[in-house]
């Protein structure tokens, strides 16, 4: 499942996509739960029985804040998110 | 919604939002004879439904405003069948709590999230073809992709913005002072179709509404105004996931036209119609995972509220 987790406002889209298909047998230990510096993920069991990694509801309204100090304007490097999900199910949609 | 604005007592203001409440019944059938019975619980932030299935088939529903609090809501929206059945929560098997709510229900047994509630409950009124989900509740719209079990493969919500959803346009009926259930015709009367309001937030909507009334607009051109604002609003969230063919349409704004029509013609792209009500689709949805549960694992020990 393609988890869709954000928000569309005034400004623009702001959703951080999970592919939880890939969490389920993730081959790196969730290793996105510690490489946020937000701590924005978690693990949970999703309506269908599979142990997931999700964002938490209390960022899912403020992305475009919370992601804002992994995305400067200038000298972007790679996301700690996405980087550490070598699987890639991680994707942000800015 | 099903939408009468309810006729005012002498000196009372009318409120033109207000839809009307309803229960139904299939009377062909009787739940006493049933070998499970399963309820789905839907508190939603503007509608509360209660959903009773016999034997995996849909048996009842009624569908209520949500009140103050969400424990309140989803026994009145249980209530509703029970007055019109004689049922009591000693004689149902399992109950699943979903909606905004749905942590708060309190006789419910599990809570699954409206999401997977709305994929299943679509999957069983449109039937296996279903694949796209619009599901426009009160006040978040979401945007469902789904297998032919009706199992979720992709969902996208938006619940920061009103624009979009139910109450947006409860806003704008009360507004144009014209009851929400004529408002979908209403938006077609009109000679020339307007630009979409620039803006779709429910409050710079309000004003925008006003500014056109008194630049010589119709009021049912405003409305056509803001159906299509909300078309486009919905149809930007569906994009980000594609639109594929089965393409259903859940939740109160299913039953203002103005606003479908509008959607599929930027889709270009039917509604699955159905026979149901679409506002029922998360607590059918949660009755049907209920009923799933008791095959698995057995009925649940009745928690009363």
């Amino acid at each position: 499942m393609i988890a869709n987790y954000g928000y569309k406002d005034g400004s623009g889209e702001y959703y951080i996509s999970i592919d939880t298909d890939q969490c389920i047998t993730c081959p790196v230990g969730r290793a996105c739960l510690g490489a946020c510096p937000k701590g924005m993920f978690e693990s949970m069991v999703d309506d269908y029985d599979d142990e997931v990694v999700h964002v938490k509801e209390q960022f899912r309204r403020s992305l475009a804040y919370d992601c804002a100090e992994c995305k400067p304007s200038t000298g972007r490097g790679p996301l700690p998110c996405a980087s550490a999900c070598t699987p890639g199910a991680i994707g942000h949609s800015w | 919604m099903n939408a009468e604005a309810a006729t005012p007592a002498a000196g009372e203001k009318p409120e033109f939002w207000r839809w009307a409440e309803n229960v139904w019944v299939d009377e062909t059938k009787d739940w006493r004879s049933a070998k499970t019975l399963t309820l789905g619980i839907d508190v939603g932030s503007v509608s509360s439904q209660c959903v009773a299935v016999a034997d995996g088939e849909l048996y009842a529903y009624s569908s209520m405003r949500t009140g103050s609090n969400s424990p309140d809501s989803a026994l009145n929206a249980f209530k509703g069948i029970a007055g019109q059945t004689g049922m009591t929560l000693n004689d149902v098997h399992f109950v699943v709590g979903t909606g905004y709510g749905r942590v708060n229900v309190p006789f419910s047994h599990k809570a699954i999230t409206e999401i997977a509630c709305h994929a299943r409950g679509a999957n069983y009124m449109g039937g296996n073809s279903v694949r796209t989900i619009l599901d426009m509740g009160g006040q978040d719209c979401k945007a469902i992709h789904c297998d032919e079990k009706g199992k979720v493969t992709n969902f996208l919500m938006n619940d920061k913005c009103a624009a979009g959803t139910g109450r947006g346009m409860e806003v704008i009926s009360d507004l144009m002072q014209i009851p929400i259930a004529e408002l979908g015709g209403r938006s077609f009367d009109v000679d020339q179709e307007p630009e979409a309001v620039s803006s779709v937030c429910v409050v710079f909507a309000k004003s925008e509404a006003l500014a056109l009334l008194k630049g010589g607009y119709t009021k049912n051109k405003v409305i056509a105004a803001y159906c299509q604002a909300m078309a486009e609003r919905v149809v930007s969230l569906l994009e980000r996931i594609g639109v594929e063919e089965g393409f259903f349409i859940t939740g109160g704004i299913a039953k203002n036209p103005g606003v479908v029509k509008r959607i599929e013609k930027l889709l270009g792209i039917q509604a699955m119609a159905t026979k149901i009500d679409s506002q029922i689709a998360g607590a059918l949805g949660g009755a049907l995972f209920a009923h799933t549960l008791v095959q698995k694992q057995g009925p649940a020990k009745p928690l009363l509220a």
